[in-house]
C-alpha cells in the first residue's frame, strides 16, 4: 500500500499551521519555541515526502533521494536555534523572572 | 654677479621666514635689523649687476626652476635682467632699505614691530620676483605678492575699523586689476602660445597678429595697471590706503609697489607700440588722472592725504610718458619720484611722529624751529615734486612734458603743465601750513621734537638722491638714463628709437615754461599761506561749490558706493539668501523628512515577540495567496 503524496502534504500543512497558531497565541517563549520546532519538522515531513516522490518520477534509481539532505540542514539549523533561542529565554529570565513573551517588550524602539 | 640674481629677492624671503618663525617670541627687536641688513645686501648685489649689465650685458636669463612644462608649453621661474629689470631693481632695493632702516625708528614704539618686520621684507621680496620675472605669469606672482603685502601692511593697525576697511578696499579694486592683468595674460597666452616677454615681443615683431586681439591684450594690461598704479577709475584705494604706518605709505603706496602698472606697460612696449590708438589712451587717461588727482590735493588737510593725491598725480605723468611714446622719460620719472616721494612720505612720517601721531595740517604750523632737518629734506623733495631746477624731478617731469607735446600731444601738453603749476601749489600750501606760520595747536606745538638720528639719516640721504638722482637724465634726452635702458625698450616701431641728441634750444623753452608755471604756482601758495592775499577761507568761500566738490573728492568714493558696491553687497545678499534657503534648505528638508519618516516607522517596533510573529505569518500568507493566485490563473501578469 502506498500512501498518496497528498496526504503527507496535508498532514504537513496541518502541522504547520499548528505550529504557526501556537506562535502566535502562546506566551510562554518556551511553548513557543516548541511551536517553532513542530513547524520546522512539518517542513521536514514535506521535504521527505517531495524527494521520495522525485526518486519515483525520476528516470534513475527510485532509491535517489537527493533532496532529503535538506532535512539534514534543518536538524542542525533547529538544534542551533534551540541552542540559542533557549539561551536568551534563560538570560530574559534571569533579567527579570519572567519567560511571558508579552511583558519581554524592553526592545520596543 | 648676475648669476646670483636669485639672491636679491631670496635674502629678504629669508628674512621674511625667519622674522615671521621666531620674531615674535625670541628675536624681538632684532626683526628690525635682520629685515633692513637682508635688504641693504641685495642692493649691494643690484648694484653689482648694475654695473655687469652698464658693461654690455645686454639681456641674461638666469633660471631658477622649471616651474611648469605642459607639452611644448614651459614656464620657468627665471629672472629676465636687461636695463629695464635692472634699473628697477636698484630703485626698489635702494629706496626699501633706507626706509627700513628709517621703520626702524618709525615703529620703535609698536608693539607688532617684529610682524611689521616680517610683511616689510616679504614686500620687498614680492616687489622683486615681479621687477625680474622674464614672463608674464612668475611676474602676475610678484604681482599678487606685492597686493597681499599691501593688504597686510595697510590694515596693519587692524584693531581699528579705518585701517581694516582700507585695506579690504585697497585688495577689491586691485582685484579688479588683476581680473584685468590675468585676462591680458591668458589672451597672450592664446594669441602666442607663450608668456616668456623674449618670445612674445620677438613674435610681435616678426608676425603682429589682429590689430583687434593686440588692442585687447594691451587694454587688459592696462585696466591692471590702473589697479596696480592708482588710475583713474581704480584710484580711489590709494589715498584711503594712507592709514597704514608711513614707511609703508612711503615703500609701497609712492615708491615701489604703484609703480608696478608703470613697469608693466613700460616692459611690454612693444605690444603697446603694436597695438597704435591703445597708446593714446593710454595718455590721456595719465594726464587725466594727473589733473583730477592734483586739484584734490590742492584742498586736503591730512598731510599724508596730500601726499598721496601728489602720488596718484605723479602716477599720471608716467602713464602720459608711456602714452606719448617715451618709455624712458616715464622710467626716468619712475626713478626721481621714487627718491623725492619717499622723502616726503618719509618726512610727513617724522612730522606725524615728533608732533605725537596727529597728521592734520590745521594742527600744526611753525614747526621748522623744532625739526630743522625734517623742514629742510621736506623743501628739497618738495621742490623737486614742484620741478624746480636743478633738482631731480625738473629734469624727469620736463622730459615727460617735452615728449608729449614733440609727439603730437600738444593738449596734454598743455594739461601736464598746469597739473605741474598746481602741483607747486599743492606743495607749498602743505610745507607752509606744517613749518611756517605761528602754531595753532600751543600744546602740539611744545611737543614736538626733531626724530630719532636713525629717521633723519635716511631723510638726509634721500634728500642727496632727490638732488643728485635727475643728472642720471643729463643732458636732456641724452643722458645716462637715455643710452642706459633705451636697448630695453628699443623696438623699431616705436618712437623711442628716435630719440637721440640734444636740441638744447627746444629743451631751454619748455623748461623755460613749465618752470614759469611752477614757480607760478610756489609765489601763489606763498602769497595766499603767509599774507593771506588773497586769504584761502574767502577763495574757498568764494568759490563755493567747487570747493565742496574737491573737498569731498569729487563724490567719488560715494559714487562707488552706490553705483558698484551697494550692488555687489545686494548681489552678494541674493547669494546669501539663495545658499541659506535653497542649498541649506534642500539638505534641511531632506534631513527632516528622513526623520519624520523614521520616527513613524519607530512606532512599528513595539518590542512584543508576538507582533513581529504576526507579521512574519502574515508576509507568508501573502506570498502564498500571491503564488497560489498567479499558479491557478485567478492572477494576471
Amino acid at each position: 500500500m502506498t500512501v498518496p503524496l497528498g496526504a503527507f502534504i496535508a498532514v504537513s500543512a496541518v502541522l504547520f499551521f499548528l505550529g504557526a497558531a501556537g506562535v502566535l497565541v502562546r506566551r510562554n517563549a518556551v511553548v513557543i519555541l516548541m511551536c517553532v520546532e513542530l513547524m520546522l519538522n512539518a517542513s521536514n515531513l514535506a521535504l521527505v515526502a517531495f524527494s521520495r516522490r522525485a526518486g519515483q518520477l525520476g528516470a534513475g534509481n527510485p532509491l535517489d533521494q537527493r533532496g532529503s539532505v535538506f532535512v539534514v540542514f534543518v536538524f542542525v539549523i533547529a538544534a542551533a536555534e534551540v541552542a540559542v533561542g533557549l539561551a536568551i529565554i534563560l538570560a530574559a529570565y534571569r533579567n527579570r523572572p519572567t519567560v511571558n513573551v508579552d511583558e519581554l517588550h524592553q526592545m520596543k524602539g | 654677479m648676475i648669476a646670483n640674481a636669485w639672491l636679491i629677492p631670496g635674502l629678504p624671503l629669508a628674512a621674511f621666514l625667519m622674522n615671521v618663525s621666531f620674531g615674535r617670541r625670541w628675536l624681538g627687536r632684532w626683526t628690525g635689523t635682520i629685515a633692513t641688513a637682508a635688504v641693504g645686501v641685495s642692493a649691494i648685489i643690484a648694484i653689482g649687476i648694475f654695473f655687469e649689465v652698464r658693461a654690455g650685458a645686454l639681456r641674461t636669463v638666469v633660471p631658477l626652476y622649471n616651474f611648469m612644462t605642459v607639452g611644448d608649453f614651459h614656464i620657468d621661474v627665471a629672472a629676465l635682467i636687461d636695463p629695464l629689470s635692472t634699473a628697477m631693481l636698484l630703485v626698489v632695493t635702494i629706496v626699501s632699505f633706507f626706509i627700513h632702516v628709517y621703520a626702524i625708528g618709525y615703529m620703535a614704539h609698536d608693539r607688532g614691530f617684529w610682524r611689521f618686520f616680517s610683511w616689510f621684507p616679504l614686500f620687498v621680496f614680492a616687489m622683486l620676483i615681479l621687477v625680474m620675472a622674464d614672463n608674464y605669469l612668475v611676474m602676475f606672482v610678484g604681482w599678487e605678492g606685492v597686493g597681499l603685502c599691501s593688504y597686510l601692511l595697510i590694515g596693519f593697525w587692524f584693531e581699528r575699523p579705518e585701517p581694516a576697511g582700507a585695506a579690504k578696499k585697497a585688495f577689491v579694486m586691485n582685484r579688479i586689476g588683476d581680473w584685468g592683468f590675468m585676462v591680458g595674460m591668458i589672451t597672450t597666452f592664446l594669441v602666442f602660445g607663450s608668456m616668456n616677454f623674449v618670445d612674445v615681443f620677438d613674435r610681435v615683431a616678426r608676425n603682429p597678429p589682429a590689430q583687434g586681439v593686440l588692442s585687447l591684450i594691451c587694454l587688459a594690461f592696462f585696466l591692471g595697471a590702473t589697479g596696480k598704479s592708482a588710475q583713474l577709475p581704480l584710484y580711489s584705494w590709494l589715498p584711503d590706503a594712507m592709514e597704514g604706518p608711513t614707511p609703508v605709505s612711503a615703500l609701497i603706496h609712492a615708491a615701489t609697489m604703484v609703480t608696478a602698472g608703470v613697469y608693466l606697460v613700460a616692459r611690454s612696449t612693444p605690444l603697446f607700440d603694436a597695438a597704435g590708438p591703445v597708446l593714446a589712451g593710454v595718455a590721456g587717461v595719465g594726464a587725466l588722472t594727473a589733473i583730477f588727482a592734483a586739484t584734490i590735493a590742492l584742498v586736503q588737510f591730512d598731510i599724508k592725504r596730500v601726499m598721496a593725491y601728489s602720488t596718484v598725480s605723479q602716477l599720471g605723468y608716467m602713464f602720459l610718458a608711456l602714452g606719448v611714446g617715451a618709455p624712458i622719460a616715464a622710467m626716468f620719472h619712475l626713478i626721481t619720484h621714487a627718491f623725492f616721494k619717499a622723502l616726503l612720505f618719509l618726512g610727513s612720517g617724522s612730522v606725524i611722529h615728533g608732533v605725537g601721531d596727529v597728521q592734520d595740517m590745521r594742527r600744526m604750523g611753525g614747526l621748522r624751529s623744532k625739526m630743522p632737518l625734517t623742514y629742510w629734506t621736506m623743501v628739497i623733495a618738495g621742490g623737486a615734486l614742484a620741478a624746480l631746477p636743478p633738482l631731480a624731478g625738473f629734469w624727469s617731469k620736463d622730459e615727460i612734458l617735452g615728449s608729449a607735446f614733440k609727439n603730437g600731444y600738444p593738449i596734454l601738453w598743455v594739461v601736464g603743465v598746469f597739473t605741474g603749476g598746481l602741483t607747486a601749489f599743492y606743495i607749498t600750501r602743505a610745507i607752509w601750513l606744517t613749518f611756517h606760520g605761528v602754531p595753532r595747536d600751543r600744546h602740539l606745538f611744545d611737543h614736538a621734537h626733531e626724530s630719532p638720528r636713525v629717521m633723519t639719516v635716511p631723510l638726509l640721504v634721500l634728500a642727496a638722491g632727490s638732488i643728485l638722482v635727475g643728472f642720471i637724465g643729463f643732458p636732456p634726452d641724452n643722458g645716462f638714463i637715455h643710452s642706459f635702458i633705451r636697448p630695453a625698450v628699443e623696438t623699431g616701431t616705436g618712437s623711442a628709437a628716435v630719440e637721440a641728441g640734444t636740441n638744447w634750444l627746444e629743451f631751454l623753452t619748455f623748461a623755460a615754461i613749465s618752470t614759469a608755471v611752477g614757480i607760478l604756482g610756489i609765489l601763489l601758495g606763498l602769497s595766499m599761506y603767509s599774507r593771506g592775499r588773497p586769504d584761502p577761507a574767502a577763495v574757498s568761500r568764494a568759490a563755493g561749490p567747487y570747493y565742496d566738490v574737491l573737498v569731498n573728492k569729487y563724490y567719488v568714493d560715494e559714487l562707488y558706493d552706490r553705483r558698484f558696491v551697494d550692488v555687489a553687497k545686494a548681489f552678494a545678499g541674493a547669494a546669501w539668501a539663495f545658499d541659506i534657503h535653497i542649498i541649506d534648505g534642500l539638505v534641511n528638508r531632506l534631513g527632516w523628512a528622513i526623520k519624520l519618516s523614521g520616527g513613524g516607522l519607530r512606532r512599528a517596533q513595539t518590542g512584543i515577540v508576538g507582533n513581529y510573529a504576526l507579521s512574519i505569518v502574515g508576509g507568508l500568507l501573502l506570498i502564498l495567496i500571491v503564488y497560489g493566485g498567479y499558479a491557478t490563473g485567478w492572477l494576471h501578469r
